[in-house]
């Protein structure tokens, strides 16, 4: 029977992947250890008696503890990073470096195998990180009940609506120097103020409509109300409709920018 | 020569490839018949590559008409693809990939069996010498090896139709004839070759039919042997004079030979008989610093069809 080509594109990923496999195991596990950690624990005991008394931190961390509070957030964030990692320096590769994505479409392989193929990759790699922050998440206690279980399922999705708008991004770049401005005036900022460490009411009024807009919002909010126990059926169903819109829409962009690239 | 009652296994029609207002390649005709070894002869920029990249279905054809073995690229690239073996001007190997992995996931690409995959890339490996280097990553391996591995690689589904992008550009001679042999065991093996160059040499060592292109079109056809007989005197006389005497001689190089073409560096008398010709410089009262005598080759062919040398 025959495999499809983008499952075959995915071979050759993994083929790669086994030589990086080590070392991201290493730091999916160790990333959410120091975070919680740190962040979690450690100036989570000082949030507990933060500004207005320890009653108004908790109103406004939904009535749980910092480490609870941040832990499905922090879910969240790691999975924009891992997908912002894997869509930008592995696709310019395949294109201006190593040039192995002409390599394959010198073969039966077409440039959506490649885009979906890269896809399942990111999705397999997301998998893994995001079950090893779960795993961390339980060990902390700050993953509680079955249905927290969901937030896994989430993060995957909010990396997917990162990695095809990224990838469709890097597709259309000439060299990598835009990919320092990605990280810096995108991901980093988005991961400080989407409402990972403090909720976004706390954002100034104007700027709270600006977070509302991103996805790692939608994921970050997902995440905790889900592994908090709160999510309400409307709420989840507007996050996750918005991050696949966001996913779909870079979906086509990619196509889009990939075939302009690759099928001169 | 092609066969007319052969079917073509490329046909082309005023095939053209534009880039914007850029044209690189202005309606060419040409056939090339099964078990045929066809070139494409040009400096660079006359639109080999385009054209080459066009018969391999990665390029679309921006007008005219294409058939690669009896199918339309624009419909039937994948089925295409699947019968073609490409290695491209740049290399694209998978650099962090060892030898042998690089021909494996080669041929999953193509969708061949691991078993059958495993044979192959031994024989492969034994084919281009690399056996011994089966496990090493390709970063460390030298040009001409990387080169022999893309050919190896472009093997893996056994193609009917073989398409070699400048295959030798940037080796050293061995590794260039060590290539060229590897080539001519697979046109005995009845695989045909497309192949662009801008070396003559290799065009006269490999192919049976080339076509010569200048800027965008074609501008000759045939045999290395007939574009030679067509296009050049059967041999030429080589002139070096000291720096500054060359612009003096319009006189005295007036009627020697069937004619005279003058390179910044030397002077070109084409002649069928090259030392008569030697001879009646002498009279003539020229003393070059070098003079050498030898047999016409596609370099002067290129250079009276288009008053330039191939490789500036």
């Amino acid at each position: 029977m025959a495999t499809p080509a983008a499952i075959r594109v995915l071979e050759h990923e993994l083929l790669l992947y086994r030589r990086a496999f080590r070392g991201t195991l290493v730091s999916s596990f160790l990333n959410p250890v120091l975070y919680l950690a740190a962040m979690g624990v450690g100036l989570g005991a000082y949030v507990a008696t933060g500004k207005g008394g320890a009653a108004a931190s908790a109103a406004l961390l939904g009535g749980v503890s910092y480490l609870a509070f941040l832990a499905p957030g922090l879910l969240a964030s790691t999975a924009m990073q891992v997908a912002a990692g894997e869509s930008t320096f592995p696709i310019m590769g395949g294109i201006l470096w190593d040039r192995t994505f002409f390599g394959m479409l010198a073969t039966p392989i077409g440039v959506v195998d490649i885009l979906v193929g890269k896809l399942l990759y990111i999705c397999l790699r997301l998998a893994l990180a995001t079950c090893i922050f779960f795993g961390v998440m339980t060990v902390f206690g700050a993953a509680t009940g079955p249905q927290a279980f969901f937030a896994i399922p989430a993060a995957i999705l909010t990396g997917l609506a990162f990695a095809t708008p990224i990838i469709a991004f890097s597709a259309s770049r000439k060299d990598p120097s835009g990919f320092n401005s990605l990280f810096r005036f995108g991901v980093i900022p988005l991961f400080l103020f989407s409402g990972t460490f403090f909720p976004v009411s706390q954002l100034p009024g104007f700027l709270q409509p600006v977070a509302f807009a991103t996805p790692l919002w939608h994921g970050v909010d997902l995440c905790r109300t889900l592994a908090l126990g709160t999510a309400t059926p409307i709420g989840a169903l507007v996050h996750v409709a918005y991050l696949v819109g966001v996913a779909a829409l870079g979906l086509g962009l990619a196509s889009i920018a990939l075939r302009r690239r690759l099928r001169q | 020569m092609p066969d007319p009652s052969t079917p073509a296994l490329i046909r082309a029609r005023a095939l053209t490839k534009r880039f914007g207002a850029f044209t690189a390649v202005d309606a060419i005709d040409f056939d090339v018949a099964p078990g045929e070894s066809f070139g494409f002869l040009g400096p660079n920029g006359a639109g080999k590559t385009s054209a080459m990249r066009m018969i391999a279905c990665v390029s679309p054809v921006s007008d005219g008409e294409l058939s690669v073995l009896g199918m339309d690229p624009r419909a039937d690239g994948p089925r295409i693809r699947a019968r073609l073996g490409v290695v491209p001007q740049q290399d694209t190997l998978d650099m962090e990939l060892t030898v042998a992995e690089n021909l494996a996931i080669y041929g999953r690409y193509f969708d061949l069996p691991r078993g059958l995959i495993r044979e192959r890339v031994a024989e492969l490996l034994d084919f281009v010498q690399l056996s011994e280097r089966a496990r090493d990553q390709v970063e460390s391996l030298s040009g001409g090896m990387k080169r022999r591995l893309t050919i190896a690689r472009s093997l893996i589904n056994e193609p009917d139709l073989l398409l070699l992008d400048e295959p030798t550009t940037g080796l050293d001679p061995q590794a260039r004839h060590l290539l060229w042999d590897r080539l001519y065991r697979l046109k005995q093996k009845g695989v045909t070759l497309v192949l662009t160059t801008h070396y003559m040499d290799e065009a006269e060592q490999l192919c049976d039919r080339l076509v010569v292109m200048d800027k965008a079109r074609i501008v000759a056809e045939g045999s290395p042997r007939r574009l030679i007989e067509e296009h050049s005197s059967r041999e030429v006389l080589e002139m070096r004079f000291p720096v500054g005497v060359q612009e003096t001689l319009d006189g005295p190089l007036e009627g020697l030979g069937e004619r005279v073409e003058r390179l910044p560096d030397r002077v070109l008398v084409y002649a069928d008989d090259g030392d008569a010709a030697a001879a009646a410089a002498h009279e003539r009262g020229l003393r070059p610093e070098m003079s050498l005598v030898r047999r016409s080759s596609l370099e002067d062919v290129f250079l009276r069809l288009t008053g330039r040398s191939l490789v500036d």
